[in-house]
């Protein structure tokens, strides 16, 4: 299958995940992306080259679990840009780059001499997009984030919880996958700007911004109507905000710290329930129409729970399911990847080879394409193990250059 | 309705034309396309989009131009009505997407649509379609809603609190739609470098369930990898190992991320010097052990088990960052941290970011003019900065059937 991206080449300085997800997604479509790594500090720009979980016993920076997920079929290399043969190498793969990538705190790349206008002087249209918690202009520019803290600023930490509770936020770094998404759209966005007018240019994205663009309707009630998110009994983000639904939750079944969501959208589907569930509560007055069933929500949650509790959650999703009313367990890890048909079909957990540490799953993408799909079969990249290709291949050094490169310690 | 500082021009998506036949699941994708200078042309029935009746309404009152789900989702798009029930609403959305590069789908509204029969008249159309489980799925006949997308493809599993009596919790504004659109807009913009490059159009198929499987970090390479679920945890990452709680309620009743507590004699440093700005040195009654802290000339980690007063500098160090939470509003303690070094935060509300100095200086709140009910509205602005062909709304959420004229005259048109 052709690749569709194979024509382009990303100069990549992304890490974590915030970063490096963006080029990944890049990569999986053929796009030739380069990690440049520190041979000084064996890569640990990215502190998750060497951070679990792991494989095996095996433990360093050749051996991250996260790392090898976040930079399947991107080739690495090395430079050591404190020194000025380093400084010559990164301006010729500038200039043989269509786009230059980073999330490093605001004000490292222009350190190093790489800033966008010196990036322009060395390729005129080149696309630099930095990445960082609150973008390189203004009053935060130099404060530090990662995933947490921009889910704090930006208001979706807030919105993430139970009434009475402080909040529940995300359980993971929601914003540093979020992130990597916008800066791909980003990325990708600018190369179909320049494919019109032959511009390049500098791409300012924060992600504390690209947060606060997620939490669109609640910030309109209170723009419009006054009403704030942070008021007596909100938020509770099982239910549901907009639209209004009742019952919608998630719900306790029979065994311990186990869950079902389920969702009532109208009319046809409460009846349903009433129908499946056969319980008396279900044809009352009180909760036979939308408003009745908000106004009692608290009750009807009890009843609901209720219920669920006398069964499994697969068991009441399926119920529920057959009368075609949203439903599903709140599925554990081990129930979505490995025992749900669904991602198996989808062939959602491709194996990829890496070098040290073999075969492993990865997530892959949850979208295919008819004439250029993706594949994910290398690994990340181990320190430098693309020097030869890249310095070699591409900018033409010979094999007993990068030696002693590699002696002088600039690779 | 721009301030001077911010950037002009055009949209980097300018001259592309979208059309849009999307229910909840896929409507933020032509938004996201439409506010980055593309003509999204969005097709609703006669009687209008079903989002349209979703609250909140402007003064909570119900009706059709009233919806702010409608508004936010659909800035920048011309709105167009057709009854695909009839023969002449199917040809002039034909002739739509025959004029279109790109054809959004999701929902009900043109699931029918045949990516083979359309390419027959527009050979170089990329059209994306958007449902909960994939097409062809096993499980695609399974109802869903945002609750159940991000209950079932992982997210809630990882979101809640240390009290596992407490239910999973979703996490709120139907980002499980808002994935999955993310999702449709880079695939579409992907296959559209490529039809750049071969002048060739696709079909993408994107699946939400999927699309939340792949955006729950941790979750799922800790499987992945090692075998080991996780657990939730209050306000923190969900992990194999409980960890140390990082909220603090401060004195304002807002409360904060308070981050990574010291490991280095310089943000001891900067924890005592914090503590006598504050003048609340004399009060925190290890100050002390901060002094030691920042004393020592370098911590060794690998003798943390042994060193037992380095374990207690280490403890003084967290309740130093505490004592200060809840001592200090969230905003002092936000930008007092932050400007000496800590990656901590302050847990906005969503409308609260709009009021912050730095989104502010940004350009972050937007105004948009509603002429017809004489109001300008404060809107969330771009997501990304893109400076050269910048991010912009262009016009509020369309009136239903507001452009019926002016894109039907350019169908006719195209047609003479």
């Amino acid at each position: 299958m052709a690749q569709a991206l194979s024509h382009l080449r990303i100069c990549d300085f992304t890490g974590q995940l915030a970063g490096a997800g963006a080029t990944r997604f890049l990569a999986a479509f053929g796009a030739q992306v380069i990690r440049i790594e520190d041979p000084v500090n064996q890569g640990r720009w990215d502190i998750l080259r060497g951070m679990p979980p792991y494989v095996d016993e095996r433990r360093g920076v050749e051996f991250g679990g996260p790392f090898n997920n976040h930079n399947v079929e991107k080739l690495g290399v090395t430079l050591n840009l404190r020194t000025d043969r380093g400084k010559e190498l990164l301006r010729q793969l500038v200039a043989v780059s269509d786009v230059v990538a980073e999330n490093f705190s605001a004000g490292v790349m222009e350190r190093w001499g790489f800033g966008y206008e010196e990036l322009q002087a060395i390729r005129e249209d080149i696309i630099y997009v930095s990445n960082c918690g609150f973008g390189h202009r203004g009053p935060y520019r130099d404060f530090k984030t990662w995933g947490p803290i921009v889910q704090a600023v930006s208001g979706l930490t807030f919105s993430s919880g139970l009434p009475d509770q402080p909040p529940a936020g995300w359980g993971y770094s929601y914003m540093d996958h979020t992130g990597a998404y916008y800066m791909a759209i980003a990325i990708l966005m600018a190369l179909r700007h320049r494919n019109r007018t032959g511009e390049g240019q500098w791409v300012d994205l924060g992600c504390t911004e690209a947060g606060a663009s997620l939490t669109g309707p609640a910030m309109l009630d209170y723009t419009v109507n006054g009403r704030p998110l942070r008021r007596q009994g909100s938020p509770n983000s099982n239910r549901s905000q907009f639209p209004a639904m009742a019952p919608h939750g998630i719900y306790p079944s029979q065994e311990e710290d186990t869950w079902v969501a389920l969702s009532c959208r109208d009319e046809r589907d409460w009846e349903a329930f009433g129908e499946v569930t056969g319980e008396a509560w279900t044809q009352e007055g009180r909760f036979s129409d939308l408003r009745g069933r908000l106004v009692g929500e608290d009750a009807l949650d009890e009843l609901v729970a209720g219920w669920t509790r006398t069964r499994g959650n697969f068991e009441v999703a399926a119920l529920l399911q057959g009368a075609g009313i949203p439903a599903t367990a709140v599925q554990r890890p081990q129930e979505r990847i490995d025992q749900d048909p669904n991602t198996e079909a989808w062939g959602l957990w491709p194996t990829v080879q890496h070098r040290d540490m073999g075969d492993v799953r990865v997530d892959g993408l949850p979208v295919h394409f008819s004439e250029t799909d993706w594949t994910m079969e290398r690994g990340g990249p181990c320190l430098g193990e693309h020097n030869e290709e890249v310095f070699g291949g591409l900018l033409g050094l010979s094999a007993d250059e990068i030696a002693s490169l590699t002696e002088e310690g600039v690779l | 309705m721009t301030d001077p500082g911010m950037p002009q021009g055009p949209g980097a998506l300018e001259g592309l034309r979208v059309v849009e036949l999307c229910d909840e699941l896929g409507m933020f994708a032509g938004k996201l396309l439409a506010d980055m200078g593309a003509e999204v042309v969005k097709v609703e029935p006669p009687e209008g989009d079903r989002t349209r009746t979703y609250a909140p309404f402007v003064d909570d009152e119900p009706g059709p131009e009233r919806s702010l789900y409608f508004w936010h989702y659909n800035t920048s798009k011309a709105g167009v009505t057709l009854d695909l029930g009839e023969a002449e609403g199917r040809e002039q959305l034909r002739a739509l997407i025959d004029r279109a590069d790109i054809l959004l789908q999701s929902g009900e509204a043109g699931a029918d649509l045949d990516y083979e029969a359309l390419r027959e008249t527009n050979a170089g159309l990329i059209m994306v379609t958007l449902s909960p489980f994939g097409r062809g799925m096993p499980r695609e006949d399974e109802a869903s809603t945002d609750l159940t997308i991000l209950a079932g493809g992982g997210p809630a599993w990882n979101c809640g609190y240390d009290d596992h009596s407490l239910p999973p919790v979703r996490g709120g504004g139907n980002q499980g739609y808002h994935t999955a659109s993310h999702f449709a807009v880079m695939s579409a913009l992907v296959a559209l470098l490529y039809r750049d490059e071969s002048g060739r159009g696709q079909h993408i198929d994107v699946n939400a369930h999927a699309a939340a499987n792949v955006t729950t970090e941790a979750g799922t390479y800790t499987w992945l990898v090692a075998q080991e679920t996780v657990q939730r945890q209050t306000g923190r990452h969900a992990g194999v190992n409980p960890s140390m709680p990082s909220q603090v309620e401060c004195a304002d009743g807002r409360y904060v991320n308070t981050g990574i507590p010291p490991r280095r004699p310089e943000a001891f440093g900067a924890v005592c010097e914090w503590l006598r700005t504050a003048g609340l040195a004399e009060e925190f009654l290890e100050f002390p052990l901060l002094e030691e802290g920042m004393r020592r000339e370098r911590f060794d980690m690998s003798m943390l088990q042994q060193d037992e007063e380095l374990m207690a500098i280490f403890g003084a160090g967290r309740a130093a960052m505490n004592f200060l939470a809840e001592r200090l509003t969230a905003y002092e303690f936000f930008t007092g941290g932050q400007q000496r070094g800590f990656q901590i935060g302050i847990i906005y509300s969503p409308e609260e970011v709009l009021e912050d100095p730095h989104f502010i200086e940004r350009g972050f709140p937007v105004e948009v003019e509603h002429p017809e009910l004489e109001r300008t509205v404060t809107y969330p602005g771009a997501p990304y900065q893109l400076l050269g062909s910048p991010w912009r709304i262009r016009r509020r959420a369309p009136l239903l059937g507001e452009d019926n004229e002016r894109v039907f005259a350019e169908l006719s048109g195209d047609a003479e």
